[in-house]
């Protein structure tokens, strides 16, 4: 069974977990100039990496938590996991 | 009220389950501040460090998330107990909602309780990975549980009252095994 780490309970099995997409996804902070090409950016546009890519997860049944993962997608393979607001750097992987 | 203290043949009929009575649940949520005060109204030390809970006497403070608790108490202690952490928490920003009749409690319990609850719960129940004094959310074959284990081989079990039937029936049928 796929074990991943939460940031705040440690690891645990896959069911607990709900795939949240893309992570790292900002709301146009402007919405009244904010342009429709924007805006189609922002609620419809997600990228398809091959490879390492930051994603939200959610430990629903556990916790509660959104967190954030670097996830290879494609060996499912997860490099590490970190809290909602951190941003860690690592090589290879995109913003 | 009645349906509460209800007890469900079925479980009694199972030697390794053991209904609880109804009792007082109190979802808490809030930051540091607010579960030291709440802390001081229960009479019990909200846990800080994750899944991990405290009890004293008949009142237990489950840790739920970074910043929301799970404080039982007996049903009589209900009215009083509103009236303390609301005199202990005054104006500390902070949420309580009594889920007391959204769960069900039962106890699984005896040498094969980590056995059985495998059957269907993919943590690591073993004593090393979750030792006495652990507790959290998780699942039981498709249903979401609380599970806190109050003794080597005691685990306290919650679900939602209309998850009960199923997470029972899936309890008793595994436990088929340890009857043959």
């Amino acid at each position: 069974m796929l074990v991943i780490e939460c940031p705040y309970c440690g690891a645990r099995p896959e069911p607990e977990f709900a795939y949240g997409g893309q992570a790292h996804v900002a709301r146009p902070s402007e919405p009244a100039t904010t342009t429709e090409d924007e805006l189609l950016q922002y609620l419809y546009l997600r990228d398809n990496t091959r490879g390492l890519f930051r994603e939200r997860w959610r430990h629903v049944r556990g916790c509660g938590r959104f967190f954030n993962a670097i996830r290879d997608t494609t060996t499912d393979f997860f490099v590490t996991t970190y809290k909602v607001g951190e941003r860690p750097d690592l090589p290879g992987v995109g913003a | 009220m009645s349906n509460l203290t209800r007890r469900s043949p079925r479980i009694d009929a199972t030697p390794w389950l053991e209904a609880l009575p109804a009792m007082t649940r109190l979802s808490f949520r809030g930051g540091p501040d607010a579960s030291a005060a709440a802390a001081r109204g229960f009479g019990v030390a909200l846990p800080t460090a994750a899944c991990r809970a405290n009890a004293v006497g008949p009142r237990a403070a489950l840790w739920m998330g970074p910043d929301e608790h799970l404080l039982l108490a007996p049903l009589t202690d209900s009215a009083a107990l509103r009236v303390a952490l609301a005199e202990a928490l005054g104006q500390t920003p902070h949420s309580i909602v009594d889920i007391g009749h959204r769960q069900v409690a039962f106890l699984v319990k005896g040498p094969q309780a980590e056995w059985l609850l495998g059957t269907g719960c993919p943590l690591d129940l073993d004593l090393g990975a979750f030792p006495v004094g652990m507790c959290t959310r998780t699942v039981y074959m498709k249903s979401e549980i609380y599970l806190w284990r109050t003794a080597a081989d005691v685990f306290h079990l919650e679900t939602w009252r209309s998850f009960t039937p199923y997470v029972v029936d899936m309890l008793i049928d595994a436990a088929q095994e340890l009857v043959a």
